[in-house]
């Protein structure tokens, strides 16, 4: 637990993606199983212990803590696990180390005898402290977590309690864990990718994969996880559309249907199940068959009554959900737009070309219930210039682009050159002013480089409308940052509220009715596209200008 | 103004002595003041007349100029006093920073100590804590929480000494208040046995200095405006917390962010300053050491100041202690905590 802990510890203030990376791969390759797979687990929130819950944790502190104290400590610390970790009874720390001198005395100092670890020898390990909750019932629930608790330190309670109460918040992603696998045992991520959803915690045939004491584990019979194609933006060239078909891109999220082994999971882009918000579909999805498709929702926004789908906005309502209601089945209504076919009736379909999986797609979506699935269509186009034409159109219709995908490409896993494009329709752009300026985190943590900027109100009052930290080069980052020290009226914490002067022209993708901000926009993948220096404030756009692009 | 004793009054920004016409650290500029230590926070420039240690008195010197601290003023070493308006006075070490004193007052059979801040663990660069038998305890309570439990501080250090270790390319930059903490910090890396030079911003330099002329031997100091960025990896460099993630950090190779504080304790404090190497260390009392202290002193009665009030109210009423909380105005717990 302690090596755990440290790790936890580590990753807490640890803001670069790399160096989370690192200290995962390190972790990995230097613990025993079956830790290292609990651990894995407890960091991508695999684990589930039904007995332990929030409440028992407060209920120990109140049996052994004065409950105003831990009131006052909770109110101030913010976190409930962290509370109890540090409120936790235990000797007193012995703070007079040494006797203080008025002078530097370093023999005196490192003869004092060094602090018994509350561990000791053969600590407590995660799979001991998993095994104990596990078999944890509601009514022993307290007695094992207290006695666990009673052989850890401040930061091993916290590493525990995080375990045992889920919602580690720690940065790390399923995708991120992966990779940090795959980094440590030098094996390919995708195939990393496919087992993982396959195999239980601790992973143990896993690690024996990945360290090359056993094959590669089989997966047949098993509702897997395959990982997705992915799409190169177009910038510029022309396609032959002999070579190439083209789809419409819609706007919800990119999901893969698995239905095998008896069991049927729905994955999105990074590989998390998220079938629980969606149960509708997963017991909609019968048939024996891995389908890549578009989840959304039904409603007219996205390329009118024939479009089907409603704006991503209205999808939102229904993602990150554990549960979900009848009233939110009934009021958002969701469905998956199929177009491509990956595997069915225990066939392997990704090394076939695109043309055959799309004639066994078009053969395949008919035994699914159409309240639930449709067929994406391919836009039919003679030429290249039609199919620009078309999507000049995309905007009026609502609608976020087109793919295109090259007729004989298997299903590869990734991004692959020349297979697959997504090709945007042009964004939106608005002249905005700013308002507010936020440091930025690892590289940039010294810049001020997210900025938040408003449009003008009928009134002549500036609202803010969205939030951008993206889209400026270096240089004109170095320019924004001195504007931003230059120019500060106020401060609020770690946010600078900055003198009404500089315009922004912000590029979106699509704007959309919100009730979080004041203004009631929303807007989607807002980036600065240029700094309008010659532009005088007051003639920035208006709210009223952007609500007219609402979708 | 809140009644507390006929002859010593509590007022917000400050406690009064009025049979001595004397102010203790005093938020505004007075006639005549009695200052526990150096910190921007107790001691306030522009006061008539200053009674102090001598090093409070230079650290005063060093950030007011040499008029603040004019002939009107009086040097009180540990140990010595005064007697003003029938009240005795006298200073004892509280073991916060350099020359920061607790003041002890008598007045008609009655004995009331001012804490000002204090610790209890070991500081090489001042005096320990001395307990002082009072009937009225004057306590901060910056750390009067129980979650707050400083770890011993060779643990925090051989944590940053690892940290150094670990990245040979980059330096682990530590932000530490000016005063205080940043020497106690140097010191506790010679301690340790770190014998290369600490690179300080240009802030702590002065600061440093005065200390050294005390006799706090803190090494080689090099300033991070006169040094090579390369010179400076692998090494440690310290420099005030508002520094930080500015522009200022710029020039150091590839900083880890590190900062020597009470409060990182709490991860999420950490977090919001953006620390990548939070190292628990502190110039104040954590709650063993408040509630420790007031058992050892056992006065008749705690006044508890500036911090976590509630929490120590709660623990005295706890354990049939009388208390009450005053509440002073202008005390900065943030940064050098």
């Amino acid at each position: 637990m302690k090596r755990f802990a440290a790790l936890i510890d580590r990753l807490v203030y640890t803001r670069s993606r790399n160096s989370k990376l690192a200290l995962i791969v390190d972790y990995l390759k230097h613990t025993p199983d079956p830790d290292r797979g609990w651990a894995l687990a407890a960091l991508t929130d695999a684990l589930d212990f039904p007995a332990v819950k929030a409440g028992t944790v407060r209920a120990l502190l109140g049996a052994r803590v004065d409950e105003e104290l831990f009131r006052l400590s909770r109110h101030f610390v913010g976190d409930t696990a962290e509370t109890a970790a540090l409120l936790w009874p235990e000797k007193p720390l012995p703070f007079r180390e040494g006797v203080g001198v008025g002078h530097v005395d370093g023999a005196q100092l490192q003869q004092a005898p060094p602090r018994p670890s509350p561990e000791g020898e053969g600590g407590l390990s995660i799979s001991q402290a998993v095994d104990a909750l596990s078999t944890a019932t509601r009514s022993d629930a307290p007695a094992i977590l207290a006695s666990l608790l009673d052989r850890l330190d401040a930061d091993g309670r916290y590493a525990l309690l995080k375990l045992a109460l889920g919602g580690m918040r720690v940065g790390v992603s399923a995708r991120l864990a992966k990779q940090a696998f795959a980094q440590a045992f030098a094996v390919p991520v995708d195939d990393v990718e496919e087992l993982w959803h396959a195999i239980p915690p601790p992973y143990a045939p896993l690690f024996a994969w990945g360290e090359g004491r056993a094959p590669r584990p089989d997966l047949a019979d098993v509702a897997f996880f395959r990982p997705f194609m992915l799409a190169h933006p177009l910038e510029g060239e022309s396609l032959d559309l002999s070579d190439f078909a083209a789809e419409w891109k819609w706007d919800g999220i990119r999901v893969q249907l698995v239905h095998g082994g008896g069991e049927t999971r729905l994955y999105s882009r990074g590989g998390e199940e998220i079938g629980g918000a969606f149960p509708e579909l997963l017991a909609a999805f019968d048939q024996d068959a891995v389908i890549d498709g578009e989840l959304l929702i039904r409603g007219k926004a996205q390329g009118g009554a024939a479009g089907g789908a409603a704006s991503f906005n209205a999808l939102q309502q229904r993602l990150g959900r554990k549960t979900v209601t009848k009233r939110m089945l009934a009021d958002y209504p969701a469905f998956v737009r199929v177009y491509d076919l990956l595997a069915v009736d225990g066939k392997d379909l990704r090394g076939l070309p695109w043309t055959e999986r799309r004639r066994q797609l078009e053969a395949f979506v008919p035994r699914l219930a159409a309240s639930h699935f449709d067929l994406s269509p391919v836009i039919e186009a003679a030429h290249f210039d039609e199919l620009a034409e078309l999507r000049a159109g995309a905007r009026d219709a609502a609608i976020e682009g087109m793919m295109l995908k090259r007729r004989d490409a298997p299903y590869v896993a990734g991004r692959r050159a020349g297979f697959w494009y997504k090709w945007k329709r042009d964004p939106l752009v608005a002249d905005c002013v700013m308002l507010y300026a936020q440091r930025g985190n690892g590289r940039r943590a010294s810049f001020y480089s997210d900025y938040t900027f408003g449009c003008w109100t009928d009134a002549g009052e500036l609202l803010p409308v969205g939030k951008a930290y993206s889209g400026f080069t270096d240089e004109e980052l170095k320019w924004l940052d001195k504007f931003v020290r230059d120019h500060t009226i106020d401060r609020f914490g770690p946010v600078r509220e900055v003198e009404k002067t500089l315009v922004l022209e912000v590029a979106f993708d699509s704007i959309h009715a919100s009730k979080r901000h004041k203004s009631g926009l929303a807007m989607r993948f807002p980036r600065i596209s240029r700094i309008r220096r010659d532009k005088p404030a007051e003639e920035a756009d208006r709210i009223a200008t952007l609500r007219a692009m609402v979708t | 103004m809140a009644r507390t004793k006929p002859w010593l009054e509590s007022h917000p920004h400050g406690l009064y002595v009025r049979p001595a016409d004397l102010w203790i650290d005093p938020a505004r500029p007075v006639e005549r003041a009695a200052v526990t230590h150096g910190h921007a926070d107790h001691a306030r420039s522009g006061h008539h007349a200053v009674f102090a240690t001598p090093e409070t008195l230079a650290i005063m010197a060093l950030r007011y100029g040499v008029d603040a601290v004019a002939g009107h003023n009086q040097a009180v070493a540990y140990g010595d006093g005064f007697e003003r308006g029938g009240v005795r006075f006298s200073f004892h070490p509280a073991g916060h920073v350099l020359g920061s004193a607790q003041i002890a007052m008598e007045y008609r059979g009655e004995r009331i100590v001012v804490t000002g801040d204090y610790k209890r663990r070991p500081d090489p660069t001042c005096a320990p804590f001395e307990i002082v038998p009072c009937d009225i305890f004057i306590t901060e309570a910056t750390f009067g929480l129980p979650v707050f439990r400083h770890p011993p501080t060779r643990d925090e250090i051989a944590k940053l000494l690892a940290a150094v270790r670990a990245e040979p390319d980059r330096c682990v930059l530590v932000g530490a208040y000016a005063l205080g903490k940043a020497q106690r910090v140097i010191a506790e890396l010679r301690a340790a046995g770190w014998q290369a030079p600490i690179y300080i911003h240009g802030a702590l330099e002065r600061m440093c200095a005065l200390y050294a002329d005390h006799g706090v031997d803190l090494g080689e100091l090099r300033l991070v405006g006169e040094s090579d960025k390369a010179e400076m990896a692998g090494q440690i460099v310290l420099a005030p917390p508002s520094a930080l993630n500015d522009r200022w950090s710029r020039r150091l190779p590839d900083p880890v962010t590190a900062m020597a504080s009470g409060w990182m304790r709490v991860r999420q404090r950490a977090r919001q300053r953006m620390v990548e190497l939070p190292l628990v260390i502190s110039d104040h009392a954590d709650w063993d050491e408040l509630t420790a202290t007031i058992v050892e002193v056992d006065p008749q009665e705690s006044w508890i100041t500036h911090g976590s009030e509630e929490g120590l109210l709660r623990w005295c009423e706890m354990t049939q202690r009388r208390a009450r909380a005053l509440h002073l105005v202008g005390r900065d717990l943030e940064e050098e905590a």
